[in-house]
């Protein structure tokens, strides 16, 4: 009996370190199997002219992918610029002046938000952002536009990403000791002005890591962003272009993939540098949220 | 009190009360748009048939094969994901539960782990199939998925048990349980309502997703019979047929977002309602 018990501890126990091994090394598998496949790459061209010239010939195999790259920086910037005072405010909000009532409402709401596929997005964004950039605010500035633009991208990008950023908020807002708030209450100062030098300031390396993260995941964020950005290979720093970014390059163009040479590899090199670029804004801001957390 | 301290005050409050009211308007926005395109052609015949001739140029049939299609691979992910994710996180909980520091860094690596995009999943799945000689087929999908998915249920997971009361532990311990009677008798009958929500969070991920599926599950008319045959994807069913030029097959790719916008809703408020339902029996 005694035997049974202790063999099947060994049993599921070494079964449980292998799957957490497995896992952990996940990220680095799937970096080495990339690397593997992209590697015709780097003995063609060298990493610097890959990324920074925009010459697209996949046909003469000349594969520059800066403008994939500024698109992509372009959309995520303006996906940060939308929903980062929304967050913020909504987090301050939530955490400070609202009912208990209106956090149990939130909650869901907040939950399902994030749990809408992109697709849900993207068709969303079809149906609304598109002719309202198209409509209303082309025609208003003067611009003739198709809708399908990095704008759209953006809008649409930061609705997708205010979910994850105002989770990571609230929860930073949480770990502030509430005696500092009151401190500075019984001191005279109003609740803003409280929430604004002491709140705010405490949660300063949470926040900023919320927002670096949000921009990880904008930055990766592929079908719903890729049916409302026009896709056309073009550096242009206009809000009303078409703009064409990396994950809509590599989930386009995955059907004739195998039918040119190098394309294949060029596209699994894409996939590369979406994994390192976020994989390292990832470390770099759960580590500051980390060492928030320990103090 | 001076006047423009308490017009600054008056302003804020409502500047954030108004943002955080934008994203319930935001959300009932989305939903609302979605149901009102979707249900105009929404039939008993797009849910329950698969295309017939001629379906992509406006003749008849459903989507049934991409609802199929897409359970099939949301199911086949999570059971692997749970056979993987599920030890891991009790392994986290249990075995590790005195190493402060060495949890941490799991938990660091997990985070970062549940950031990388599901293209970069389906790119590395592509490049698995290759590798194993597997042709774009509904095996492929689950496992492109199952890998997209572990790291959620694992996180999800540890997060509520991480909660359970140490003294559960020694209580545990001290009446001779080895550690994995400790794991899977104590530690996950306690953790059940997160494991629960962790699953079907996970089982929405994996219905949901199409960039991983993209490369890796094909897409056909036919339901799938065998695990090596392509599977057609709900997102994927509604991401081709937005692109077609006929006004009619738009339509039905509207009805398709509805349909698999109910099915999320669906999943997620019974994660709610399950998850309550089963921490009632828990040690307090």
């Amino acid at each position: 009996m005694l035997l049974k018990r202790k063999l099947f501890d060994k049993i599921s126990g070494a079964w449980m370190v292998t799957t957490l091994v497995t896992i952990l090394l996940l990220p680095l598998i799937i970096g080495v199997g990339l690397y593997f496949k992209a590697s015709p790459l780097f003995e063609h061209q060298s990493l610097l002219t890959l990324i920074g010239t925009s010459e697209w010939l996949p046909h003469e195999g000349k594969f520059g992918f800066w403008p994939f790259i500024a698109s992509s920086l372009y959309v995520t910037l303006l996906a940060f610029l939308l929903s980062a005072p929304v967050c913020l405010l909504a987090a301050i909000y939530l955490t400070e002046f609202s009912s208990s009532r209106l956090i149990k409402i939130m909650h869901p709401v907040i939950d399902i938000l994030a749990g809408l596929p992109s697709v849900i997005y993207g068709v969303w964004g079809i149906l609304v952002i598109v002719p309202f950039v198209s409509d209303v605010l082309a025609p208003v500035l003067n611009i003739k536009s198709s809708g399908y633009t990095i704008l759209a991208g953006g809008i649409v990008l930061a609705v997708m990403c205010i979910p994850y950023i105002l989770n990571m908020i609230i929860e930073v807002f949480r770990t502030v000791p509430i005696g500092m708030k009151e401190a500075s209450l019984s001191l005279g100062a109003t609740e803003w002005e409280s929430v604004k030098h002491v709140v705010v300031k405490k949660s300063y390396p949470g926040i900023i890591s919320a927002f670096g993260l949000g921009i990880a995941k904008a930055f990766g964020e592929t079908m719903a962003v890729m049916m409302v950005v026009g896709n056309m290979v073009q550096a242009k720093f206009n809000p009303f272009e078409a703009g064409y970014p990396l994950p809509a390059l590599i989930a386009n163009n995955y059907g004739e993939m195998l039918s040119i040479p190098m394309y294949d590899s060029a596209l699994m090199f894409a996939a590369l540098l979406l994994l390192v670029i976020i994989l390292v804004i990832n470390m770099v801001f759960r580590y500051f949220i980390y060492k928030t957390r320990e103090r | 009190m001076n006047k423009a301290k308490i017009i600054e005050e008056k302003v804020f409050r409502y500047l954030s009360g108004f943002a955080t009211f934008s994203l319930i308007a935001m959300l009932a926005f989305i939903i609302v748009i979605i149901f009102v395109k979707g249900f105009n052609s929404l039939s008993l015949e797009m849910v329950f048939k698969t295309p017939k001739g001629g379906y992509y140029y406006g003749g008849e049939g459903g989507v049934l094969n991409a609802i199929i299609g897409s359970l099939y691979i949301a199911l086949g992910a999570t059971i692997i994901s749970i056979l993987i994710g599920m030890p891991a996180a009790l392994y986290i909980n249990v075995h590790l539960v005195r190493k402060k520091r060495t949890q941490n860094t799991i938990r660091y690596l997990l985070d970062a782990l549940w950031g990388i995009p599901s293209i970069v999943y389906g790119a590395f799945g592509f490049t698995l199939m290759l590798y194993l000689g597997l042709n774009a087929s509904l095996l492929a999908g689950i496992i492109t998925v199952a890998l997209l998915i572990t790291p959620i249920v694992v996180r999800t997971f540890d997060e509520v048990l991480n909660t359970i009361p140490k003294g559960l532990h020694e209580a545990g311990l001290a009446l001779g349980s080895t550690k994995s009677e400790m794991a899977f008798k104590i530690m996950f009958k306690q953790g059940f309502s997160g494991f629960i929500t962790a699953v079907l969070l996970a089982f929405g991920r994996g219905i949901g997703d199409a960039a991983s599926v993209l490369f890796t599950a094909g897409y056909t008319d036919l339901i799938p019979v065998n695990l090596d045959e392509p599977a057609a994807t709900l997102p994927l069913a509604i991401f081709f047929q937005l692109g077609s030029p006929i006004p009619e097959v738009r339509e039905r790719a509207f009805a398709a977002a509805a349909i698999l916008t109910i099915i999320i809703l669906v999943i997620s408020i019974s994660a709610r309602a399950i998850s309550k339902q089963f921490s009632k029996t828990n040690i307090k």
